[in-house]
């Protein structure tokens, strides 16, 4: 018999029941509320009279929908402009206090985005099932969790019965193996991945990323590729434990100490995909052929290298791809055959749960040292995704670096990612932005979102236009 | 959860691929801190001329004269016909809220994203899935055929036309059955309270830094 892949490990550790027709019974270790898809569950279980099953698995922040801006955010949450929004945080509060949940509140330290916050409190750990109303919820799995988005009837769910009733998904593993490329971050593998294998390539599976890419790559790297597995339709992705693992975990808050944390690295260290395993389906691709990478349409997969030009959809068969590419051009305002770098950026976003842990934010600052944001640029956001990203920026000096560059240092939440709060952009403006989705609104009813990691945004900041950040980098500088 | 069992109704068309949910229920409508009201919002950036915000009387807007669910053909719709990918990106279950607000009871396309696709389950709306041929056919037929209705059987899992033609489609029998009984999935699991409290006392034993550290 075929040895188990690391999906499989987690799968048959929290497996409670399962029905003739494969759907499941799955324990859940970890559940992470936030603002936006956790009220109607809470009031699902109040009209049904029901509680929490386990206080102590669940954890929550506001995120999605508070105001980045210092002053405001000083004025506490009684002081949120937006009457609906302040409402919502309001209710996290209240639920959270009434239920019992621990929930890290808007300006208390510990508080961020819930896929920054999650790892760096040792909240999550390796071996946990861990759901989030939220699809970036993968990003967990850099940590060798299965972790996945769910919505908010199983948040109901979740809280309710500590399970989920779900069914197994297919294996899939990428491969990347090679010598990453200078100036070449995680971002730019993840996007190449995407481009490869589409938008849809991984529904239906769980995706393990192996290779010497993806182990020579710090912790937080992992994060952000496995943060968009979602984009290419998987809703899980995940990185088998190593020593790096174990050392990201050593001495975070939630994480036990002593003898417990010794039982709990012997367990962790059988958290790989054993050498028969077999997988549904199987993904290489080289490093070397990996240059920075920007999207230049409406889905992440429309992504081309920085040295690219826009494509022509003339060049792509008849049928929903070629009408998709016209359509995006259209929206994006581009035309085929134009250089990617010739693309002006009015705005750029830096921060989000892809890109906004304290490397992304070195990675950014690294750039934007000694530089001045060039003059046709409106603005140039820079957005911690933590209290504790924050402090450790500032102490290092970076929001310094930022705010000398002409850029704006702000305070941790989802932010321009998806523009629930005041962080938007304007119809037909361009925007260099480390986020996830470069879907047609996202970031602002009209908004034109060009996908990127904080090298090449921080650079596109400088430029005033899309630009090969890696002349700009002396050796040993790019991670 | 709201049952489906049988349902014959007008179709509507969003003839593109991987439809995201942003575009089913933009950003700002996710503020509100109620389940439903979310339908004059679905679609909205693809359905009216202004930019629509949470609270707003959408009576009045401008529509977009060039959105097809906008024509007088489709008032009333109730089955979107749909293309591959559909409900791509975020979890947000705001999407099956506004499509079933709206009236839409259900979605046929040839693929879902899979949380859209389980989150539409958990709130009476069924996503059928044909092959891209046949929801090719329905397209045709659809586009000629003004007040166009399907009938759809989820015990017999067929999609039917007037014209007497059948499609049938899979789903998992699980999901079926909750579908067709309108069963409250919390308290199905409960019942299997005992076999959870047992894993937990077992798992415990195994991973005891799993339980208790977040206080």
């Amino acid at each position: 018999m075929a040895g188990k892949t690391l999906y499989d490990k987690l799968w048959d550790a929290h497996l409670i029941k399962q029905n003739d027709d494969g759907s499941s019974v799955l324990y859940i270790d970890r559940h992470v509320l936030h603002e936006v898809t956790s009220p109607q569950a809470f009031e699902g279980l109040r009209l049904a009279g029901r509680s929490p099953w386990r206080l102590d698995t669940n954890i929550a922040t506001p995120d999605h929908n508070i105001s980045t801006d210092r002053e405001e955010r000083d004025a506490g949450v009684s002081g949120i402009p937006d009457e609906i929004s302040r409402i919502q945080v309001k209710t996290l509060d209240d639920n959270c206090d009434h239920f019992g949940i621990k929930e890290f509140k808007m300006n208390e330290m510990g508080q961020g985005i819930v896929h920054v916050m999650g790892p760096e409190l040792g909240a999550t750990m390796p071996g946990m099932t861990v759901v989030c109303g939220d699809s970036h919820t993968a990003t967990h799995g850099a940590l060798a969790c299965l972790a996945h988005g769910i919505g908010t009837s199983e948040v109901e769910h979740v809280l309710a019965t500590q399970c989920l009733v779900t069914k197994k998904m297919k294996n899939m593993r990428v491969t990347v193996n090679g010598e990453v490329g200078h100036g070449v971050t995680p971002k730019d593998i993840v996007l190449a991945v995407i481009g490869k294998i589409g938008t849809a390539g991984g529904n239906g599976h769980a995706i393990e990323f192996a290779g010497s890419v993806f182990r020579d790559m710090s912790i937080e790297g992992r994060m952000t590729v496995c943060n968009m597995a979602i984009e290419a339709g998987a809703r899980v992705g995940m990185v088998a434990v190593d020593e790096k693992t174990i050392r990201y975990c050593e001495g975070r808050q939630f994480v036990p100490k002593g003898d417990l944390w010794n039982q709990a690295v012997t367990y962790w260290k059988t958290l790989v995909s054993d050498d028969d395993a077999e997988f549904d389906s199987e993904i290489e691709m080289h490093a070397e052929d990996i240059a920075p990478q920007v999207t230049w349409g409406t889905s992440p997969e429309m992504v081309a290298p920085v040295t690219a030009i826009v494509p022509d959809p003339k060049d792509q068969p008849e049928g929903d791809r070629r009408k998709g590419m016209i359509r995006a051009l259209e929206y994006m305002g581009l035309k085929s055959g134009m250089p990617i770098t010739s693309i002006v950026v009015d705005r750029v976003f830096i921060g989000s749960c892809t890109n906004s842990r304290i490397e992304d934010m070195r990675e950014a600052a690294i750039v934007a040292n000694g530089r001045q944001v060039a003059s046709t640029v409106k603005q140039v956001l820079i957005v911690p995704g933590s209290q504790m990203v924050k402090a450790q920026a500032e102490a290092e000096g970076l929001d310094k670096i930022f705010i000398q560059a002409g850029m704006d240092w702000r305070e941790p939440g989802c932010s321009m990612c998806l523009a629930m709060n005041a962080d938007k952009l304007g119809a037909g403006e361009h925007c260099a932005s480390t986020s996830n989705r470069n879907f047609e609104g996202r970031q602002g009813n009209g908004g034109r979102t060009h996908l990127m990691s904080p090298a090449m945004a921080a650079a596109a900041a400088v430029a005033g236009h899309i630009v090969d950040v890696r002349p700009w980098l002396s050796e040993g500088e790019a991670r | 959860m709201k049952a489906f069992t049988q349902h014959r109704g007008l179709v509507g068309p969003m003839d593109r691929a991987n439809v995201d949910t942003d575009m089913i229920i933009p950003k700002q409508f996710l503020k509100s801190i109620k389940r439903s009201g979310f339908g004059p919002n679905l679609f909205d950036e693809l359905r009216y001329l202004d930019q629509g915000e949470p609270g707003q009387d959408c009576s009045d807007r401008p529509l977009n004269p060039d959105f097809p669910l906008n024509e007088p053909r489709y008032k009333g719709a109730s089955i979107l016909l749909a293309r591959k990918n559909f409900g791509c990106g975020s979890s947000r279950e705001h999407a099956p809220w506004a499509l079933e607000d709206y009236g839409f009871k259900a979605v046929i396309a040839p693929s879902y994203a899979d949380i859209f696709y389980n989150n539409c389950f958990k709130n009476g709306v069924l996503p059928v899935i044909l092959s891209e041929n046949e929801v090719d056919e329905l397209f045709q037929e659809l586009a000629s055929d003004e007040g166009y209705h399907l009938n759809i059987d989820l015990a017999a899992q067929t999609v039917t036309t007037d014209s007497g033609k059948i499609f049938s489609f899979e789903l998992d029998e699980f999901r079926k059955e909750c579908l067709l009984s309108g069963l409250d999935e919390i308290g199905l699991t409960l019942t299997s309270s005992d076999l959870i409290k047992e894993y937990e006392i077992e798992r415990e034993k195994q991973h005891p830094w799993v339980f208790g550290a977040i206080k």
